[in-house]
């Protein structure tokens, strides 16, 4: 019996033939290739974001350890575990747990030490991404919704992380928590309503824990991954925006295909990441909640410190005045409002509404697929400068006691440098900015006008000297550049254009002889000294005859 | 009447017949006399007084030095009057503006004092930081029997130091002591360029003494504060800790959250820009 003739282009092997049956039936062939052809340009600040994306990854995934293991109750019990200068505690369960995490479970400490410094890389790597995102305009039309998202998933990353340190309810997050319940009470007219609703009572009550343990496990995970889908789902959809360069337009993306370049460098990154989260997890030693001993509102300790992400709000609070206002008919609008709940909305609205704000002040409601160079942007760099140093002042202002104690200086000059600084530092950081921007806009200019300085000094016949310059294009007549000032990196050294023989490859150590390049540069004929023997100099150098001495032409 | 004062009456004819000129010599002559007698009673008074200090002064002072005091004390006395007297006073009493008074101080505040090399002070400022001691054990001794023996006070404690148990001693010192001195002992800033030091390199008599004395910035923890057990309950805690290694890596200085920060935008961040660097150098 003849074999059945299969139709031309067929699968033969027997994977082929189950992708087949899987097509047929849920036809995905058609969009997994469009998906896998997807091209991403190629920069290394593009993959900021991801390097986000993994942390979080490996904190759901650390995390998810960790909830077989850790119990969020505040219920009452004596420590009898295996770290002696703590048995015979009086401690919550929940600290008992995270003790017990620590010193009795297999890997326990491990992955508790992972799960915490992939949360802080995912923060810090959130405000890197941030950061890439606002210096290069990347969030301007159409892209402002995912500006928008990003930001939310942000402010629900330090609520993610707030409520993940407060969970071992030790001295440290208790402290944390205590001042969480003063800010909560802050807010004017609902404060006390909301402390009573998000407490369950009175300070600190038995609720607390468990509370913010669902919202850390459930809810604010379940939210940030729908957001981060969106988000992805948003950057696929509306393609990813490249910088100004050869080639490179609004109407087109140049890089690399989803599959295969971009997915291994992608696998690679996710492992770069996991391998540093895993170094440091397994090295240096995180939050030792057994240092601080369990939480005991009669207890404080001096440095008691949020971590990183929100040391901005205890600098803030640090350095605000204690202006409490007080009202008629015994209210009191404390001081703590102000530098909480007041300036962190602020900031956060105004990053949020930046797209918006920006396109009302600079009236550019054009769609942008090409990405500025900060420099080319002075205002928009300037005032980012200047949120940073803001918000950097008021970092360091919530570390105030480490950095007087550590540094041998005094707390109260630490203040008081947070309370000028934070008023003084950012105009002045601003104009600075403004000014490196201007100034190597205006290198950039000079260049395409008069070309590259080639580092060749001549001495013309009646005795002057000059520089030889190297145009980067065609001249007009007065021997300055015709090529328009484009936004894009302009060549500043005679190397990146071919001027010298091409660097020796490798980035760790070179991978080929240096020799052989040389050689095979000399046979090419290209490079400097390729032609310096044959070469004579027949115009002055200057620009107005075309810059560099040429060689003899026929 | 007549015959009782032909004198006076002659006598004030004489003194109504003399010439005004003699009247006013001899009342100058008179005012003189009395001058001269008035400088030489106080002279003489002077001289007696000096006398007198001078002859019963050493006399009491001498066998005093002699009989009561150890030679230990004297070479205490010796050592404070070379080295703290000019803040401390010649009697313990102080310097206002330069030194506290140390009456009542006891052995032991001389102990932490000097042992930890606060005192003697290098310059006046905000507090007295530690640093090599100055004193030899022995010179130490001395003048703390000196301090002892003129101002009196706490002493020194005997027997195990760290004779306690050690999670009382944390309990109590997260309740008594953490909040200057942080959770561990790591020491923190106070106001005004003052600190809280850190407890690391202290010895377990250091902690004691600090702990029974109030030294600088830190209150008395007499024992009705804190018992004699419970002090030894701290400091086995503290030491303790000390002495335990970091299980999860690398301590980093073990004042949690603002140096965690600092590795992870410093060695995370850094690290993973340069990788995707040399990610981006790849392509």
């Amino acid at each position: 019996m003849a074999a059945t003739a299969t139709a031309p282009g067929a699968p033969t092997t027997r994977l082929g033939k189950t992708a087949t049956e899987i097509d047929d039936r849920l036809i995905v062939a058609g969009p997994l290739r469009r998906t896998l052809n997807k091209v991403f340009p190629d920069h290394w600040s593009f993959l900021l974001g991801e390097i986000a994306l993994y942390s979080f990854l490996i904190a759901l995934l650390s995390g998810t350890y960790l909830t077989f293991f850790f119990d969020a109750s505040m219920r009452e019990v004596v420590y009898e575990g295996s770290y002696a200068p703590l048995r015979g505690v009086e401690m919550s369960a929940a600290y008992d747990s995270a003790l017990n995490l620590s010193f009795d479970v297999r890997g326990g400490l491990f992955m508790r030490q992972v799960h915490h410094w992939a949360a802080l890389l995912f923060v810090a790597s959130i405000v890197v991404h941030l950061l890439r995102v606002f210096f290069t305009g990347a969030f301007r039309r159409p892209r402002e919704t995912n500006w928008i998202i990003g930001v939310v998933m942000l402010v629900l990353a330090l609520l993610m992380g707030v409520t993940g340190y407060t969970l071992p309810d030790d001295l440290l997050s208790g402290t944390g928590l205590r001042i969480i319940s003063a800010i909560i009470l802050s807010v004017p007219v609902i404060g006390t309503w909301a402390h009573w609703a998000v407490f369950g009572g009175d300070f600190v009550g038995e609720l607390i824990i468990g509370r913010f343990y669902i919202a850390h496990v459930l809810i604010i995970p379940a939210i940030l991954l729908a957001l981060i889908a969106v988000h992805l789902l948003l950057l696929v959809k509306q393609k990813h925006a490249q910088f100004p360069g050869p080639g490179r337009t609004e109407h087109n993306v140049v890089g690399n295909r989803l599959f295969p370049t971009f997915a291994a460098k992608a696998t690679g990154l996710l492992f770069i990441v996991f391998g540093v989260i895993a170094a440091l997890g397994g090295l240096v030693q995180i939050n030792p909640v057994w240092l601080w001993g369990p939480y005991n509102p009669a207890q404080v300790s001096a440095a008691s410190q949020p971590d990183w992400y929100i040391l901005f709000l205890d600098g803030s609070t640090r350095i605000f005045p204690a202006w409490d206002i007080n009202l008629p008919g015994d209210y009191t609008i404390p001081a703590l409002f102000w530098p909480t709940v007041v300036v962190a909305g602020a900031m956060f609205t105004v990053l949020a509404l930046y797209p918006m704000i920006e396109r009302k002040l600079s009236g550019d409601t054009a769609s942008h697929h090409l990405l500025q160079r900060p420099r080319d942007v002075p205002v928009r760099t300037s005032l980012g400068m200047m949120a940073l140093t803001f918000y950097g002042v008021l970092m360091l202002s919530g570390g105030n006691d480490v950095f007087a104690d550590k540094f041998d200086v005094s707390l109260n000059a630490m203040t008081w440098f947070g309370r000028l600084g934070v008023v003084v530092l950012p105009p002045l950081v601003y104009f600075l900015t403004y000014r490196i921007c201007l100034g190597l806009q205006k290198h950039d200019r000079e260049v395409l006008e008069h070309g590259i300085e080639t580092g060749v000094i001549r001495r013309l016949p009646h005795g002057e000297f000059i520089e030889v310059h190297q145009p980067l294009g065609p001249v007009d007549e007065h021997g300055h550049g015709t090529l328009a000032y484009g936004g894009a990196p302009v060549p500043k050294k005679m190397n990146q254009i071919g001027g010298a023989r091409r660097a020796i490859r490798g980035f760790f150590k070179p991978i080929e002889e240096p020799a052989q390049v040389e050689l095979e540069q000399g046979r090419e004929g290209r490079g400097l000294a390729a032609a310096d023997e044959a070469r004579e100099l027949t115009s002055s150098g200057r620009p107005s005859e075309g810059g560099r001495p040429q060689e003899p032409r026929d | 009447m007549s015959t009782t004062h032909p004198q006076s009456d002659a006598a004030s004819s004489d003194a109504a017949t003399a010439s005004p000129v003699a009247r006013a010599r001899a009342r100058r002559r008179s005012k003189h006399r009395r001058r001269v007698a008035n400088v030489a009673g106080l002279m003489a008074s002077l001289v007696l007084t000096g006398a007198l200090y001078s002859v019963f002064s050493p006399a009491q002072a001498a066998p005093a030095e002699g009989a009561n005091e150890s030679a230990a004390e004297a070479a205490g006395r010796e050592l404070y009057e070379r080295s703290c007297i000019s803040c401390h006073g010649e009697n313990l009493e102080g310097v206002p503006n330069r030194g506290p008074s140390l009456i009542g101080v006891g052995e032991a505040a001389v102990y932490f004092q000097v042992h930890t090399g606060r005192m003697p002070l290098v310059r006046q400022e905000a507090d007295a930081p530690d640093k090599p001691a100055v004193f030899s054990d022995e010179e130490i001794d001395q003048l703390m029997a000196y301090v002892q023996a003129n101002g009196g006070g706490p002493t020194l404690p005997s027997g195990d130091l760290r004779d306690g148990d050690v999670a009382e001693g944390g309990e109590l010192f997260r309740l008594n002591c953490a909040s200057c001195h942080n959770f561990v002992g790591e020491g923190g800033a106070l106001s005004s360029g003052k600190a809280a030091p850190s407890l690391n390199d202290s010895s377990d008599l250091e902690i004691y003494t600090a702990m029974l004395t109030g030294p600088e910035n830190m209150p008395v923890f007499g024992d009705n504060q804190l018992t004699s057990e419970e002090k030894r309950s701290i400091i086995n805690y503290v030491q303790t800790i000390g002495e335990q290694a970091d299980p999860g890596g690398a301590g980093v200085g073990r004042v949690g959250p603002v140096a965690e920060g600092l590795v992870i935008w410093v060695v995370g961040i850094g690290v993973l820009m340069f990788g995707i660097f040399w990610m981006g150098s790849k392509a």
